[in-house]
């Protein structure tokens, strides 16, 4: 424990506390910061100190020096004051430097009200900037699909660098540039869409100002609701439901799913889906490649393939391992290709005349939808991706409160599903909803407890030996494209022998996606957010893919056997080295 | 050459008193019977080496080979002699005749008129410029009468690519010493005695900052040599790893020695390709003699040294910086604590020194605390090289004791102000320094002495300026450098010294608002107090320093918009006295711009919208008839 004087009042801290944490034990005493991001629930440091926003007076040893709270340590018998007069007029400077540099169009941002920066100017109450002068420019980079990087307000707080090569390991974003010119980028300034960014969105998700956001492609959604000549469905993500109510005051993980159908029936959807229901489809399709590749014990351990940001991380880094993934596509194709195809038929329309909009908790859904072998005869089977946070805005835009909506049921064919989908908006549901099927078909019998809790919570990688009846089948769950690296290292150097895997590129999964609502390194928020999940499959009848009576439909109907050949033509896909 | 392993300290004393032999001529009392009767040196430092020394040496061998001399007379490369204002420099031995901007050409005189005839080539005698006699031996000169060498000791003795002649120079005897004698804590504690403080900017003292990384434990500990120079006009590290290299890997396995690290890192720029070639092959003779490796000298200890290339990044130089860049990540420094000592390169604890401060310590061990506690002052020990530059008569490189005043350096040493004009301010410790003012010429400088009068030692370089430079513009120029090298990491530094920067340009085009001076004083402060590295935390000094002793022409600048050195072009105007004007028309027809007008033998006139302030009228004006406002 170290003691130090905080403000004139005594605090008794753990050793290695930093002033900041140290200062939380007072009442009534905050430090702001910009730069400081608290990332250690995901075992990533981000000390980087870069803003000097949180600078307070330190007094050690007679020694006198203005230090900053965020990254400094605390020592025996310092003495410490963060609100003199002093401190705060080198804090305002510090901002009016940073506003200074910064274009000033809050009011078209796409950040706006949701900006760190701009949060402090208005804590400070800035309403004049002393210094002013040249402002960097910068082309803004669009290249992408997913993923908007507008240089001219980066800050240089690093978080998304922290984000992208300590949490992710991507490598993608980096310090570039000196001095004044210095910014965040890809190596020699490339467009991202020249690089190796997975675009899992985790940058965006930490970045403070508007530097990094999501391309939204919502303007299309609308025009495409208003054209007569298409019929437009939407899909809705499992995580999406349990965060969306965020951005409407709710808690966080209050389920919202039968308002959020009404909403978006009320904005003028022709069919409101689940994603779920192709979530069910999807165990279906792996479940029987699983039992398949067990029964032959070829190609193990296999991996899932619902993430679009971990499948772009393996083509990218891990090319030698490209075949052992599933071959399913993603629910979101799946939806997809279904739609196009058996519902476009049931309802007598040409695929070019329906538009499918996904609404996902993710960026990398939209670079997935644009895939070109996502696009038989050129007609997309995704149209549109819009993100949780990107249709909370659509219903902002058209005055709908979903709180106050009515609750209503998703449509069919399309719309049913089983808690076995909706896990998987959290790490470790994949595997659990394809090892309830599994166990049924593998066995025969049926499977009494469908909770597999040894594969549920938050940890990045997590492992079990779940009991096949009799046949012991090892599982690992990995969520982070940090603890994924780790993961598929061992499996390189044959360090470990699993049968199955389930990676998801967010740490947490999907109910922490690149599109969710912001939780500003918050997890208690993605605790509650998992709680709703776990509760959604609780609460339902039907809690094994295998059993969602529309599932069963489609295959008698249009699909045939899991793995036959039209499923193989509709809903799997093949990997490229990248 | 054949470099046969010395085995152990009695071994290498043994060697020692073997090649003595190699000095002979060169050094007082060695004692061995020379095999030459003649050493030719000619300065291979950087600078000599631009003006065409290697073609010197070339020439005089061949000259003497022409003679049939081989066996009698050898011509070496060394490292620099300091006096590079009068470079090429090449020194005669054991004669001690000293001779000054040597060109190729002046080969032939050399070997016919000394070498053979055994008379001086008079012209090419140093020549004091005052009385205009000429002086022959070095020690005369005044250049070299206050300097004391401690760290530049054989830079310009010995010739640096071959360790034998270091080994002659009592190299490797403090290794010996320290690995026979001592434990790693007496080290320690020797340093601490001797005083030692870091060369290279903060003047930390050494012995400390390695009992710091003694004191943490680990499997693996490194030290690393700062030689990541970048001061404008420095260039003492250059000049030493040139000219003395194994000095350095010896204290380099010394410091390893002390706090129980047995690799090595030189982190050196790329732009030092000499510095680079002399240290790889000190480094690869090291290994072959076993001074670098594994069980120096029988003690069991091991310790290697590998060169890492930096790419000329300024803020490279702060330690955390420079160990990223060396992890292969971006140059940017971390904030401390911890501190290297505690977890440094790869987290492990790191010893980093700069090159001079490495130098010094061989010298120490071997002549003792006493000895080097006798030199300098009570808390600045020993001596300090600087780099003089600037409005000065002497350009080059000074070892002289703590303590010596700065007239004593710009005047004795440096002989004086440039073309006889008046000092004005000179600027210490590069862009993190400030200026000094006549008031303060006789500050004996120490560490403490050059903080108290708001500037610092830095890392010695040392810019002399007279009246026609303008202060307002000193410190835009180092604003400038600094705005370059800010790696942008924190804002002050980045933004911060970017709107300075602009302020100063208004203020020197003439454009500043009253208020101007209170926001740069302010903007100042806080990038000083805010900025995350020694860099930011030092970058407005300039700034600082100039507006508290030259006020009076910052004002001068924003109420009036006159610059009285008549630097800043925007607050210039030129005028042409129509009294003096006799209209040859000379003005006119070599303006750039068209802009002056006026008919043969009638005054002419300058259109001031048009004016660029070339200056080119003013030069061709025979009349004195143009003016400057």
């Amino acid at each position: 424990m170290a003691r130090v004087i905080i403000n004139d009042t005594p605090v008794e801290v753990f050793k290695d506390a930093t002033i900041l944490e140290a200062a939380k034990e007072l009442d009534g005493v905050y430090i702001p910061t910009l730069c400081h991001m608290n990332l250690e629930s995901f075992n990533v440091e981000h000390r980087v100190g870069s803003c000097r926003i949180c600078m307070v007076d330190v007094e050690m040893q007679g020694r006198k020096k203005m230090m900053p709270a965020c990254c400094t340590p605390v020592q025996d018998g310092m003495i410490i004051k963060t609100n003199t007069a002093e401190v705060i007029q080198a804090r305002r400077i510090v901002l009016e430097l940073l506003l200074s540099d910064h274009p000033f169009d809050c009011l078209n941002c796409a950040k706006n009200l949701n900006c760190e920066l701009q949060a402090l100017a208005q804590q400070f109450g800035i309403d004049y900037l002393s210094y002013k002068g040249a402002m960097s420019q910068y082309p803004v980079d669009v290249s992408s699909k997913a993923i908007k990087r507008d240089l001219s307000k980066c800050i240089m707080c690093r978080r998304c660098e922290t984000a992208c090569n300590d949490i992710q390991t991507v490598g993608t974003l980096s310090g570039y540039g000196r001095g004044f010119n210095a910014v965040v980028a890809p190596a020699e300034m490339k467009p991202l869409s020249n690089t190796n960014c997975v675009m899992c969105g985790q940058c965006v998700n930490v970045c403070p100002t508007a530097a990094l956001t999501g391309i939204s492609y919502t303007k299309k959604v609308w025009a495409a609701l208003s054209d007569p000549s298409k019929k437009v469905v939407v899909q809705v993500a499992p995580a999406v439901r349990v965060a969306i109510g965020e951005e409407f005051g709710e808690q966080p993980g209050t389920d919202m799913t039968g308002k959020l159908v009404s909403g978006l029936k009320q904005i003028g959807f022709d069919a409101v889906f689940d994603t779920n229901f192709s979530a069910d489809l999807t165990i279906m399709e792996e479940a029987h490649e699983f039992l398949e590749r067990l029964k032959n014990n070829d190609n193990l351990p296999i991996l899932t393939s619902c993430c679009p940001g971990w499948v772009n991380f393996l083509e990218f880094q891990f090319p030698d391992l490209i075949n052992i993934p599933s071959s399913c596509k993603s629910p979101q194709q799946m939806f997809g290709a279904i739609a196009k195809t058996y519902y476009a038929e049931k309802i007598g329309i040409k695929p070019e005349n329906l538009i499918v909009v996904s609404v996902m908790p993710c960026q990398a859904k939209k670079y997935e939808a644009g895939r070109p072998e996502f696009a038989p005869n050129g007609v997309q089977d995704v149209d549109y991706v819009v993100t949780t946070r990107e249709l909370a805005t659509m219903f902002r835009e058209a005055g709908v409160d979903i709180t106050k909506m009515r609750d209503d049921n998703f449509d069919n064919p399309l719309g049913e599903s089983t808690g076995a989908a909706v896990i998987f908006g959290v790490t470790g549901g994949v595997l659990e909803a394809a090892l309830r099927t599994a166990y049924e078909w593998a066995t025969g019998k049926e499977l009494k407890n469908v909770d597999f809790t040894v594969v549920r919570g938050l940890e990045g990688i997590k492992e079990a030996t779940i009991d096949l009846d009799g046949k012991k089948v090892n599982v690992a769950v990995s969520s982070g494209l940090g603890n994924t690296r780790k993961l598929l290292e061992k499996i390189q150097k044959g360090e470990c022998h699993y049968h199955m895997i389930e990676i998801m590129a967010c740490p947490g999964g999907c109910i922490n996606g690149g599109g969710q609502p912001f939780i500003h390194a918050d997890t208690d928020i993605l605790q509650q957010r998992m709680k709703g999940i776990y509760c959604i499959d609780k609460d339902k009848e039907t809690r094994k893919s295998h059993e969602n009576p529309y599932i069963q439909k489609l295959y008698r109907e249009f699909l045939g056997q899991p793995g036959g050949e039209k499923s193989h033509k509709l809903l799997h896909t093949e990997y490229y080295r990248k | 050459m054949k470099f046969e392993k010395i085995n152990s300290y009695p071994q290498l004393l043994e060697r020692y008193k073997a090649l003595q032999y190699l000095l002979g001529l060169r050094v007082d009392n060695a004692g061995e019977k020379p095999t030459f009767e003649r050493d030719i040196l000619v300065c291979g430092g950087t600078g000599c080496v631009s003006s065409d020394s290697a073609k010197i040496v070339e020439n005089l061998q061949s000259e003497i080979k022409a003679r049939g001399l081989e066996q009698k007379v050898q011509v070496l490369k060394t490292g620099c002699f300091g006096f590079c204002e009068k470079g090429p420099i090449v020194l005669v031995q054991p004669d001690n005749v000293f001779y000054v901007q040597v060109t190729p050409n002046d080969a032939k005189d050399i070997v016919e008129q000394h070498i053979v005839g055994g008379s001086r080539v008079e012209r090419l005698l140093y020549e004091e410029p005052l009385l205009k006699r000429k002086i022959e031996r070095s020690k005369d000169i005044p250049f070299y009468k206050k300097q004391i060498r401690i760290a530049l000791r054989n830079c310009g003795v010995i010739n640096p690519e071959n360790i034998h002649e270091y080994i002659a120079t009592q190299g490797f005897q403090a290794l010996g010493k320290c690995l026979s004698e001592m434990t790693g804590p007496q080290v320690i504690d020797f340093m601490k005695k001797s005083g030692l403080r870091g060369r290279g900017g903060g003047g930390f003292p050494t012995g400390i900052k390695w009992e710091a990384a003694r004191k943490f434990e680990s499997p693996e500990k490194f030290i690393i040599c700062n030689a990541d120079e970048g001061d404008p006009g420095a260039f003492m590290d250059r000049s030493i790893l040139e000219g003395d290299p194994c000095s350095v890997l010896e204290a380099m396995a010394i410091a390893g020695y002390a706090i129980g690290a047995s690799q090595g890192y030189i982190y050196i720029r790329a732009e030092y390709p000499l510095a680079i070639h002399r240290l790889q092959i000190a480094i690869e003779q090291a290994r072959k003699i076993g001074m670098l490796g594994k069980n120096i000298m029988d003690s069991g200890f091991n310790f290697d040294i590998e060169l890492k290339f930096g790419a000329g990044a300024f803020v490279c130089g702060e330690e955390t910086a420079l160990i990223h860049s060396i992890e292969g990540n971006r140059g940017e420094p971390t904030t401390k604590p911890p501190f290297p000592a505690e977890s440094g390169l790869w987290k492990v604890p790191t010893c980093v020194n700069n090159v001079e401060t490495f130098a010094n310590v061989p010298a120490i061990i071997n002549k003792g605390v006493e000895w080097f506690n006798s030199i300098g002052t009570e808390k600045s020990k020993g001596t300090k090289v600087f780099a003089l530059a600037g409005k000065i008569n002497n350009v080059g490189l000074v070892e002289v004791p703590m303590g010596t005043t700065l007239r004593e350096i710009i005047y004795d040493i440096g002989g004086g102000i440039r073309g006889g004009k008046d000092f004005k301010a000179v600027q210490t410790g590069g862009p993190s320094g400030g200026c000094i003012t006549k008031e303060n010429l006789d500050t004996p400088i120490t560490y403490e002495n050059l903080t108290a009068i708001g500037s610092m030692m830095g890392s010695g370089g040392m810019i002399v300026m007279d009246e026609a430079n303008c202060m307002v513009n000193i410190a835009k120029f180092y604003l400038e450098f600094t705005l370059d090298e800010s790696c942008g990491k924190c804002t002050p530094c980045r933004i911060g010294n970017k709107r300075l920067h602009e302020m100063l340009t208004q203020i020197t085009d003439g454009k500043a608002e009253e208020d101007t001076m209170e926001k740069l004083a302010a903007l100042a402060d806080t990038i000083k107090k805010t900025s995350l590295c020694g860099l930011g935390q030092t970058s407005p000094n300039p700034v600082l320093s100039t507006m508290k002793f030259f006020k009076n022409e910052y004002i001068e600048h924003i109420r009036d918009h006159k610059c009285s050195a008549g630097v800043c072009k925007n607050l210039m105007q030129y005028f042409i006295l129509s009294d003096k004007c006799i209209g040859c028309t000379a003005c006119a027809r070599n303006c750039p711009q068209n802009c002056i007008s006026g008919k043969v033998k009638q005054p002419h006139v300058i259109d001031q919208s048009k004016c660029i302030k070339c200056g080119l009228c003013y030069q061709k004006c025979k009349f004195s008839a143009i003016e400057i406002r």
